[in-house]
């Protein structure tokens, strides 16, 4: 998902740079004030591990393979704000050592990798935490996030490149979305299955580290909702919604793209002032939804499974 | 990101471009990729005169040119990719050649960078240009630590594979897990004794 150079102009390059500093800024803050000093070592160690991790490749359905993000996973282990910075310090290194992701690009990858996937995840564990309780919540909570914020990062991504004007939205959003669903998949079962592991052999390491980092507070949650609702206003919203309003360029390119789609069901939209669009945002929205609520049966199914499987071993 | 672009490092060579000061180069090289990414494509005269500039100085840095083919590679598979999912769309023809174009020649100047700048240059850049010293830190100990733990990835790959002799679905990401969980537990014990060591060296 690391945006090279050369795919975002200049506006889209600024827009997600101001963004990202902003949060990552926040970020420091937090982490400054909560982390003990025993406990900088360790956010340069978990982003040794996060780009390790991030290396073992799992397999996909049809013989490709994705590999974690392991934004949210660290959010669980360490607290939201160190996972940000984390995430941050990683694609900082492979973007300067590696020339993995570009340079004016960074902003965007942060704000989709760093902020996106790992406060976005987190807000969608701690909120499933919330109503499902005990272990058996935590694990489906952990495996939901996953997916959830791998998608989320990716369709942001596509919203992007699109407001870039380098894939159409039309193009883009499809074929990224589709994809991390699948590698959402993996990505929610691997972190489940780590934070159980971690759990059952270290269980001290994430309460020292989930007590010390603390819980998100409430300019915690609001600094990043404010971020991560922006982000969505930005890059998701003019392409995803029919309303007229918004930029004219976006306007005029949404209009252009979807006399594509509208050619499919010609006849019977022929009525409507604006056909096909509805259509086309009723009809993804709505599998969009399905598909949520089906991730999230196979994430309570795993919880069920895995503490299941627990405590027959105990 | 494959395990091939960690291992295989340019060793450090005493060339004119790596003895160049980090800053200098890191500002350049800056200046190379705004212009790439806001030059309109039409001013073929900017795209010609980069070429020629990177051609030149990767020609200084000694560095092999089937080294820098090899990178660029590895590394190019997504711009090709959506290069040519580009290409099929009716809104833009021609338009994606632009695209390869601009990211590949960005791609072409990060390399030839980190390929001549010693990391700890990047860093001291960094500073000078106020990063928060947290980062800094964070980023300096990420990137110290970053091969002994990928070394010991490897390892327990290694260790696990002469091991099992069969593989099946299931298993596989019982171990995979298990791999990631081991590491992180492994990284946050190496931390604590890392927090010591630091401590005993007079860091705070």
């Amino acid at each position: 998902m690391h945006i090279p150079d050369g795919f975002l102009d200049a506006k889209t390059a600024g827009v997600t740079a101001g963004l990202s500093a902003a949060g990552v800024a926040l970020a420091l803050r937090r982490v400054k004030r909560d982390l003990p000093p025993r406990k900088i070592p360790l956010l340069g160690l978990a982003a040794a591990f996060l780009f390790a991790a991030q290396m073992v490749n799992f397999p996909v359905a049809g013989g490709t393979s994705g590999h974690l993000v392991g934004g949210v996973l660290a959010a669980a282990l360490l607290g939201p704000s160190a996972a940000v910075v984390v995430v941050t310090t990683v694609l900082i290194v492979q973007c300067f050592l590696f020339a993995d992701g570009g340079v004016l690009a960074l902003g965007a990858n942060i704000f989709n990798m760093a902020i996106l996937n790992s406060f976005g995840g987190y807000a969608v564990y701690r909120l499933v935490c919330r109503c499902l309780p005990g272990e058996r919540g935590r694990l489906t909570a952990m495996a939901f996030a996953g997916w959830c914020a791998a998608v989320l990062a990716s369709i942001a991504c596509a919203g992007e490149l699109a407001w870039s004007g380098t894939i159409a939205w039309s193009a883009g959003f499809p074929a990224m979305a589709t994809v991390h669903m699948l590698i959402g998949i993996g990505e929610g079962v691997i972190s489940a299955l780590v934070l159980l592991a971690v759990r059952q052999t270290r269980p001290d390491l994430i309460s020292e580290n989930g007590s010390s980092a603390g819980p998100a507070r409430k300019g915690e949650w609001l600094g990043y909702g404010l971020l991560l609702v922006l982000g969505i206003a930005i890059f998701i919203a003019p392409f995803a919604c029919p309303w007229p309003d918004g930029l004219d360029a976006v306007a005029a390119k949404f209009d252009f793209e979807h006399k594509a789609v509208t050619v499919l069901p010609a006849a019977p939209a022929a009525g409507y002032q604006i056909p096909g669009i509805h259509w086309a945002v009723g009809a993804t929205a709505m599998a969009g939804a399905i598909g949520t609520l089906v991730v999230f049966g196979l994430a309570l199914l795993l919880g069920k499974i895995l503490v299941r499987k627990k405590t027959l071993d105990a | 990101m494959n395990f091939n672009l960690l291992t295989h490092q340019h060793r450090h060579a005493g060339s004119v471009i790596h003895h160049l000061p980090a800053g200098l180069k890191l500002g350049v090289a800056l200046i190379v990729i705004v212009g790439n990414v806001c030059v309109p494509l039409t001013w073929q005269a900017w795209f010609l005169g980069v070429v020629i500039f990177l051609i030149l100085v990767a020609g200084l840095s000694r560095i092999s040119p089937a080294f820098l083919l090899k990178r660029i590679l590895a590394l190019s598979p997504l711009v090709l990719g959506v290069a040519l999912v580009n290409a099929f769309q009716t809104t833009g023809q021609g338009h994606w050649l632009g695209v390869a174009e601009r990211s590949l020649l960005c791609l072409l100047t990060v390399t030839l960078v980190s390929n001549t700048t010693p990391f700890s240059g990047i860093l001291r850049v960094l500073k000078s240009v106020r990063v928060p010293s947290l980062l800094i830190t964070t980023i300096a100990l990420m990137h110290r630590y970053l091969f002994v733990v990928a070394e010991e990835a490897g390892r327990m790959h290694r260790a696990r594979a002469s091991r099992t002799f069969s593989r099946t679905r299931r298993f596989q990401w019982h171990t995979l897990s298990s791999v990631v969980s081991q590491l992180f537990i492994r990284a946050s014990e190496r931390a604590e004794r890392v927090y010591d060591a630091m401590c005993a060296r007079g860091w705070k």
